[in-house]
């Protein structure tokens, strides 16, 4: 590997950061929701990473379980939006309070 | 300037400038289309680190099931358009000056370790540990559990979604 | 039978419980009435049985200790619950059981129809309870115990009757009354056995009394140990200053009034000192203090007792009167005439007290003797019973009363003073006029009660008590005939008694030998004046009024001084009571426990509702706010890491 380990992890980091951002920015629930997916594949990257350059598949298998959550978690969050919406008519965060003092 | 390197930074910069844009559009769809975008940069950054099983698994997952999944519900949804700094603007920019303080912390911890000093690249196991008999081993075997357990997690989201998301009982 | 004398405490306290429990629902009043006589019944044959056992037993090993179970075992402190049978816890269990046995089936009687019976009876069960183990235990933390006791139980007796109203305020302040004047005298009672603890080491009676004889202890020790000793028994035996609460228990059923506060437990205080006269003998000031104590308190309440007109205060104020003789006596040194008055009053005060309630009873609670008269063609037996104790009061031979009369007199002539004795003659002449007012406005002379009321004799249950105490207050002094007499040892009485006070007697100076001569002119000189005061009293209450109208009114400041109780309860109230009332209602209740106490929890609770109220704004609901929160965490967590790097 002519690509120092580093590379890659730095890059996994600032899109990970990216999606923090992204997190607590927008108000927009799906937005919110695509920025967490980001999160999840820059740990994905990161895994993979590791995995190449240590010479075995346990990251690679980890990845592929994280995918299947990844999966899982989106519908079913998406299902939730999709109730609050019908219920509130509204995807802006800042209106779902209910939990407030 | 090995072949490596250069595809690094091509899918790199395609992934980190598509995530970027993703987060700054106002209009829900372009970013979902950015998203995807990144995601297939994603692949290709997987493909340069032997890890061919997972960047297939990548595309036809991610790309192929999950964003289809968020563009459906935004095109069921029609969400408003926002704009993006018209609401709690210090808010904000104090979220971002956290989010580049972290990263400027991960970097510095990153590089201070050295994790590329005394591990020597082990090549030619890491092309054979990424083909997919070696995957379909790893996880017929020694991984069969949480396979079968990933099964039913996915059981549990279907049926959570199907009932979270019906009309109401007329 | 010695052995067996702990049953004298465990079966009237049975026949508490028997009937405090299942009184109520017994309607039966003859099965409550026959456990509650029958427990004290068998008692008073248990303690007759010790009593022959410990006769035939040598004179100087008379004391049996018969010991029950380790009560406190901590430390230094060695306390069993034990009981002494001696020749003094003998005489006391003696009279304490015999008189109450009676007492207890004259109440068969007096109340019957009462809605409270079964609850009278236990709680006469219980005080005997209490007073058995007061003269019969063996160390000074169960004679506290028993002290306590009736205490108790002449708080809940006095206040039998609850729901009654009693001259201005109820029978309940009565019994209240009662128990805080006695409280305050038990309190220097404590001090004194905390002081007995600290110099002699043990609460042993037998322990005690010997290192008292024969250890070097200062003289102050003493002199202090016995003054917070005889508060206790100021209190408990009704002397100057704490007499107060005895004429107000009158407000308890006449039969309380005769047990409790004639014959036993206000002699409790009597039977303390007497126990502990080695003390007491090593102690002259304090003794001198008993004796004027005693000597004012007899002749302060025989001239309140002059001008009453409830039958039972005139009876309540000549018991004080009594009580006060018996300290006298103490107080110069014979402690075993106190102790024979202590029996022969027993007996006559009780019967008149009986008798009274009797005659209440037959008038259909009508106690002010204004409204009797002539009363003695209608309760003969009574009337008879009545005059008899009487005339054992006054102290006219062959009668109870003379004999123990006399040698108290004597003893404050020959071992006192000469102002004592004087005193007491004025007092025993006050005595025997009181005595004759009541008989005679009571019994004799013209009808003074309206139409309505039917005067009957008693029923047998109640008479026939009546004789036997009558026989016994006739007869029961020829035990100590004095030695003029009867000669040399012949007084049985203080035989008896002499190896308890032998050691008391030898630290006590004892001044001359008196003739014989000078006895016999003083008991003449007593005896004269006793029965010229009889004549004065009979004249005038039956026959003419008017000389004792006239001086009534010639000298009304005094008369009403006399009738008001020389305003001793309006003092006390004045001076003590209203301002511990005041000072507890303004300063510790509205300041100390409203404002400071209760401000300080509040305060509390307001500081923990303010804290809250702001830290609660940072719940915004809104996930993104929650996520920001957490990124600072992880900015710290971080910082934190590179830090240890």
């Amino acid at each position: 590997m002519s690509v120092p380990i580093e590379y890659y992890l730095i890059l996994s980091g600032f899109m990970f950061l990216v999606g923090v951002a992204g997190v607590l920015t927008r108000r927009n629930a799906i937005i919110v929701f695509m920025s967490i997916e980001l999160m999840l594949n820059s740990a994905n990257l990161s895994l993979v990473t590791f995995s190449s350059y240590m010479g075995n598949s346990t990251g690679q298998l980890f990845v592929f379980f994280v995918m299947t959550v990844a999966a899982a978690e989106a519908a079913v969050g998406l299902a939730i939006i999709l109730a609050m919406f019908r219920n509130k008519l509204t995807l802006n965060i800042d209106d779902i309070n209910i939990l407030k003092w | 300037m090995s072949l490596q390197l250069i595809l690094f930074i091509l899918f790199g910069t395609i992934a980190a400038v598509s995530s970027v844009l993703m987060i700054t559009r106002t209009n829900a769809l372009i970013s979902a289309l950015f998203l995807i975008l990144n995601f297939a940069g994603l692949s290709g950054l997987y493909l340069t680190l032997n890890a061919q099983f997972i960047a297939v698994t990548q595309i036809i997952v991610y790309a192929g099931a999950i964003m289809v999944l968020f563009l459906f519900v935004i095109m069921l949804l029609k969400p408003e358009h926002e704009k993006y700094f018209s609401h709690q603007p210090k808010l904000k920019i104090f979220a971002f000056f956290i989010a580049f303080i972290v990263f400027i912390q991960l970097v510095f911890m990153i590089l201070v370790s050295h994790p590329s000093q005394g591990n020597n690249a082990n090549v030619a196991a890491s092309v054979k540990s990424g083909t997919i008999e070696e995957i379909g081993k790893q996880l017929y075997t020694n991984y069969v559990l949480p396979f079968e357990t990933a099964g039913y997690l996915l059981l549990a989201a279907t049926i959570g979604a199907i009932v979270l998301a019906k009309k109401k009982f007329e | 039978m010695v052995q067996l004398i702990y049953l004298t405490t465990l079966l009237p306290l049975l026949g508490f419980l028997f009937n405090g429990l299942f009184g109520s629902k017994i309607k039966n009043e003859k099965i409550i009435g026959i456990i509650g006589s029958s427990t004290i019944g068998i008692s008073f044959l248990i303690v007759v049985g010790a009593f022959f056992q410990t006769l035939s037993m040598p004179v100087d090993q008379r004391q049996t200790i018969v010991n029950l179970f380790t009560w406190i075992k901590v430390g230094n402190l060695d306390v069993n619950v034990s009981y002494q049978v001696d020749q003094l816890s003998l005489l006391m269990g003696l009279i304490v059981t015999g008189v109450g046995f009676i007492i207890h089936v004259y109440s068969i009687g007096y109340m019957h129809g009462d809605k409270g019976f079964g609850r009278f009876f236990a709680y006469l069960n219980l005080f005997i309870f209490a007073m058995m183990n007061l003269v019969l235990g063996s160390n000074f933390l169960l004679l506290f115990l028993g002290w306590e006791g009736v205490g108790l139980c002449s708080y809940l007796l006095i206040g039998f009757w609850y729901d009654r109203k009693f001259e201005k305020s109820t029978t309940s302040d009565a019994a209240k009354k009662a128990f805080i004047v006695n409280r305050i005298g038990d309190f220097g009672f404590l001090l004194g056995i905390f002081l007995i603890y600290l110099t002699f080491g043990s609460l042993n009676f037998n322990d005690v009394f010997a290192r008292a004889a024969s250890l070097n202890i200062p003289q102050y020790v003493f002199n202090f140990i016995a003054l917070f000793l005889f508060i206790g028994a100021m209190g408990k035996s009704a002397q100057i200053p704490l007499y107060i609460w005895l004429p107000d228990a009158m407000a308890g059923p006449t039969p309380v009034s005769a047990l409790i506060h004639a014959a036993t437990m206000v002699t409790a205080g009597v039977y303390m000192v007497a126990r502990c006269s080695i003390i007491y003998a090593s102690a002259p000031a304090i003794m001198e203090f008993v004796a004027i104590i005693g000597a004012l308190t007899a002749i302060f309440a025989a001239s309140i007792a002059l001008v009453q007109n409830d039958i039972k205060k005139v009876l309540a104020y000549s018991t004080v009167s009594q009580l006060g003789y018996m300290f006298l006596a103490l107080g110069v040194g014979a402690f075993s005439a106190a102790l024979f008055h202590v029996m022969t009053h027993a007996f006559f005060k009780a019967l008149l007290f009986l008798g009274a309630g009797s005659v209440i009873h037959g008038m259909h609670d009508e106690q002010n003797i204004q409204n009797y008269g002539g009363l003695k063609k209608y309760m003969p037996k009574t009337y008879v019973t009545f005059l008899i104790a009487s005339l054992a009061i006054a102290g006219i031979p062959p009668l109870s009363g003379f004999f123990s009369k006399d040698e108290i007199l004597w003893s404050s002539y020959a071992d006192g003073n000469i102002i004592y004795w004087l005193i007491g003659v004025v007092t025993a002449l006050l005595t025997a006029f009181y005595m004759f007012r009541l008989v005679s406005l009571t019994f004799d002379g013209k009808e003074r009660f309206g139409h309505d009321k039917h005067p009957h004799e008693s029923p047998a249950v109640m008479t026939i008590p009546l004789i036997i105490l009558a026989v016994l207050a006739a007869v029961g002094g020829f035990i100590g005939i004095p030695e003029i007499f009867s000669g040399e040892h012949g007084n049985q009485f203080d035989n008896w008694l002499e190896p308890i006070f032998q050691p008391a007697q030898a630290k006590i100076a004892m001044f001359g030998v008196h003739s014989s001569l000078e006895e016999i002119v003083l008991m003449v000189v007593t005896l004269v004046g006793v029965i010229g005061s009889i004549y004065a009293a009979r004249y005038i209450y039956i026959k003419n009024i008017k000389p004792a109208e006239k001086l009534s009114k010639r000298f009304n400041g005094v008369y009403n001084l006399l009738l008001n109780k020389y305003y001793v309860d309006e003092i006390y109230d004045a001076s003590v009571v209203t301002p511990i009332v005041k000072g507890s209602e303004i300063v510790l209740w509205k300041f100390a426990d409203i404002k400071i106490i209760d401000g300080l929890i509040n305060g509390v609770a307001n500081l923990i509702e303010k804290i809250s109220g702001s830290i609660r704004k940072i719940q915004t609901g809104v996930a993104q706010f929650y996520a920001l929160i957490m990124m600072l965490g992880i900015v710290a967590a971080l910082f934190w890491i590179i830090l240890s790097l």
